[in-house]
């Protein structure tokens, strides 16, 4: 398992779009943290006003997870892939693996990176201050998010194959389709609270009091969609010609 | 003319059109039919802005097609076959993005009057006769968002040439830049008003006697300082400011 | 007529195409020679107004690429066969093609005929082989029955009967008086093809001339020379001013025929195993004038052989 963790860490590395991704990921969060504290006057600033452009970290991240195995597909090095590992789930497994970490590298970076810039700009208060459990959570809980978002990704990328689709997807999904379904009467309200991403926010920013999971229960949720995304992306590798 | 011919013959002979303009107007549609079936006279009564809840699901499906209308131009290559046939690449381009508008505005007025229709047909007793200078912007208008987004969504595949960057700058900006811009303290409000994409909903969600208006009532009301006609001018002017820079940069950028 | 005057293409710092000049004449086939990575692509984007030189200009007929006006009727070209959207059938990528240049839609048949693809011509275009799409490239270079026809690499990849049948289809348009312009980096591939050679290496003109004076310069005609004592001949050559080459235990002598060397052995009164002509190989000839010009050298061309890479004891 080391040498294919090894093997999928130099593909990841030596093309340019994790570096990119991370470069983006990083200057639009922390970047967006410095707006916030810069422009910020009436009331202490919080922890949670310096992680109010985490969102845009995690759908850059989630973008450069999926192109990581829609890449792969595009220029059919997936099947040179197959070819020096045949065992497809260790080989999928090991990118995942890869890919995982650095997205939840990226998340604690970036969600340090703009509490720490906030710190800088403000001076900060006791209110800035991380003590609670729920701040802890906030501020380094956002690498465990992103982590679980980068295996969702990867699964997704796998299944349809195809950048343009994968991605399309993955931030209409996030974006648009879990807003949207809270205006369905009635239903709406019920259908939104189990809700992959909403209730990953949960764990971010606290479950509230409606919400139907604990904090680590959110957590918990969201890892189990994405490993069961995961499953399906194993099974359908299995099964199709590479 | 004969250019409009050619991409026409080019967006139809490939399956992506075909797929994002059915995903569009199933979507689209098919939320109308939601918001329809599960509508209640006291609680979420159904009005026609209501019915127009999925426009925002059509409009990201399309700019989503636009894109890929040209990026895969780049990434088969078949830019420089297009470019070899007409040598001069703004007419090309221009002609591109004409006829993808032009789909782009069908999808928009099938989806709009789709969702409707279905609305009226599921609920018959309900008035969704569309009578004011607002209802009909609520519908109609719909398809000229989409052509115009259309024609943003061409601009940023030249500049970007890559399918992947382009999709990911259009939903990002659209879904995530302007929403979370309000969240920056101050200046952020300001910056929203004038955001493209806000104010092209102006169009769809200006000025609806805002007094009896519930926001359970249809999509989320724009907060543009601009009247609806002149909001969209504004958007045709970024879309065509934008499209302009994307011409520049193919004439002189190696094929 | 083709004309490239101080053409030059910089990316930063790398030069790719240095100052070249040369000129396609109407009516003949010209290849344009050269190693890979020596600039032919570049060169022929450059013709088509695909990319901007950075300095000095190419010329079609007197003008350049992007002012022709419907310039498949003057111009048509085959860079890369796989410049065909995959979902697109053959047929259809035609047809916007014609449009463009608004040929008429029956031209689209015909020269689907010509190439052979009318069968398939329904089916989508990222299903078909490499020999194929290069046949609907041609197809497509042929559409608006231009007089000008460039190819990049035409046979790159294709089976023996591909390479028969563009080879024959090259000479069939030369014949009907068209100009050809085609890049190869196979010399012998165009020797067979080709009547005229543009020669290039790193960016830069190597030479211009028809195939036959090319070769002929380009290839050096040398005597082996083998015997049990060639002290005294080797001495009598020597004084006769011809370069003399040793190799094991003959003597490879060039600039003096068989003949000439065979009087002066008998006058040296040396006995002879062998003398025989050598014909230089137009490869070798090749690699000798763009030897420097080879942007990737490889190391098996003048490291180990191959014999020596087994490993001793075994």
């Amino acid at each position: 398992m080391t040498t294919l963790l090894a093997t999928e860490r130099i593909k990841l590395f030596t093309t340019r779009s994790p570096w990119w991704s991370a470069f983006l990921a990083l200057g639009l969060t922390i970047g967006f943290a410095g707006l916030v504290a810069l422009n910020h006057n009436g009331g202490p600033l919080r922890v949670e006003h310096s992680q109010f452009g985490i969102q845009f970290g995690l759908m850059v991240v989630t973008v450069m997870a999926a192109l990581a195995i829609t890449t792969e597909y595009r220029f059919a090095t997936i099947r040179a892939t197959f070819q020096a590992v045949p065992n497809r789930t260790s080989a999928l497994l090991a990118k995942t693996t890869v890919v995982a970490v650095l997205a939840a590298v990226i998340g604690e970076v970036a969600a340090f990176g703009s509490w720490a810039t906030v710190k800088v700009i403000d001076g900060g208060g006791p209110e800035l201050a991380i003590t609670t459990g729920a701040d802890w959570r906030m501020v380094a809980g956002a690498g465990l998010v992103f982590g679980i978002a980068a295996v969702i990704a990867v699964a997704v990328g796998t299944l349809v194959r195809q950048s343009a689709g994968a991605i399309s997807i993955l931030l209409i999904w996030p974006l648009l389709v879990e807003n949207l379904v809270q205006l369905i009467p009635g239903a709406g309200d019920d259908i939104h609270n189990w809700m992959p991403f909403t209730v990953a926010g949960r764990f971010l920013n606290g479950p509230g009091p409606d919400a139907p999971l604990s904090a680590w229960g959110s957590l918990f949720y969201f890892a189990a969609v994405a490993a069961v995304l995961l499953l399906a992306a194993i099974t359908a590798v299995n099964k199709r010609d590479a | 003319m004969t250019l409009l011919a050619v991409e026409r013959i080019k967006l139809f002979t490939t399956r992506s059109p075909w797929w994002c303009t059915l995903i569009a107007l199933v979507l689209t549609i098919g939320f109308g039919a939601l918001m329809a079936g599960t509508s209640e006279e006291n609680i979420a009564p159904l009005t026609i802005a209501a019915t127009q809840f999925g426009y925002t699901f059509g409009l990201v499906v399309v700019m989503v097609m636009a894109a890929l209308a040209i990026t895969t131009e780049y990434r088969f290559s078949t830019i420089r076959a297009t470019f070899l046939a007409v040598p001069n690449r703004p007419t090309a381009l221009i002609a591109k993005a004409t006829v993808v508008a032009v789909l782009a505005a069908i999808v928009g007025e099938i989806a709009a009057f789709g969702s409707w229709g279905i609305a009226r047909l599921m609920k018959p007793n309900v008035d969704l006769a569309i009578n004011t200078a607002y209802e009909w912007r609520a519908v109609a208008g719909v398809g000229l968002v989409y052509g115009i987004s259309a024609v943003v969504a061409v601009a940023v595949g030249v500049l970007l040439r890559h399918s992947a960057g382009a999709i990911a700058v259009l939903l990002i900006w659209n879904q995530l830049v302007e929403p979370l811009v309000q969240l920056i303290p101050k200046v952020g409000d300001d910056i929203h008003k004038w955001l493209p994409f806000n104010v092209a909903n102006k169009l769809i969600t200006g000025n609806p006697d805002p007094s009896t208006r519930d926001v359970l009532q249809g999509p989320p009301p724009s907060d543009a300082v601009l009247g609806p006609w002149p909001a969209l001018a504004a958007f045709a002017g970024f879309a065509v400011v934008l499209f302009g820079i994307a011409l520049v940069v193919a004439n002189r950028r190696d094929a | 007529m083709i004309e490239a005057v101080g053409l030059t293409k910089s990316y930063g710092k790398t030069l790719a195409v240095d100052n070249l000049s040369f000129s396609v004449p109407t009516g003949r086939v010209t290849g344009f020679l050269g190693p890979n990575g020596a600039g032919k692509s570049t060169t022929m984007r450059m013709i088509l107004g695909l990319d901007t030189p950075t300095g000095g200009s190419a010329l079609i007929d007197g003008k350049r690429y992007r002012d022709l006006h419907q310039p498949l009727r003057t111009v048509g070209a085959l860079l890369d066969a796989k410049w065909v959207h995959p979902n697109r059938s053959a047929r259809a990528h035609l047809q916007w093609l014609a449009r463009s240049n608004q040929l008429p839609a029956k031209r689209v048949d015909e020269v689907l005929e010509i190439v052979g693809l009318t069968a398939v011509a329904n089916k989508r275009a990222g299903g078909f082989s490499l020999g194929m799409s290069q046949r609907l490239g041609i197809a497509a270079a042929l559409l608006g029955d231009p007089q000008v026809l460039l190819f990049d690499e035409p046979v790159n990849g294709l089976d023996p009967e591909g390479i028969l049948w563009i080879r024959k289809f090259m000479h069939r348009l030369a014949e009907e008086g068209r100009t050809v312009f085609v890049s190869s980096h196979l010399l012998s591939e165009m020797a067979l093809t080709a009547q005229e050679l543009v020669v290039i290496g790193r960016g830069k003109l190597i030479s211009q001339s028809s195939t036959e004076d090319f070769v002929a310069q380009a290839t050096e005609n040398t005597v082996r020379v083998r015997g049990p004592q060639l002290a005294a001949l080797r001495s009598a050559l020597g004084q006769a001013g011809v370069s003399i080459r040793d190799e094991g235990e003959s003597l490879v002598v060039s600039g003096m025929d068989c003949a000439d060397i065979g009087e002066l052995a008998a006058r040296t009164q040396t006995v002879l195993h062998e003398l025989s002509p050598q014909r230089g190989s137009l490869e070798e000839a090749f690699m000798q004038l763009t030897g420097d010009s080879v942007e990737y050298h490889t190391e098996i061309a003048d490291g180990p052989t191959p014999a020596t890479l087994v490993p001793a004891g075994k």
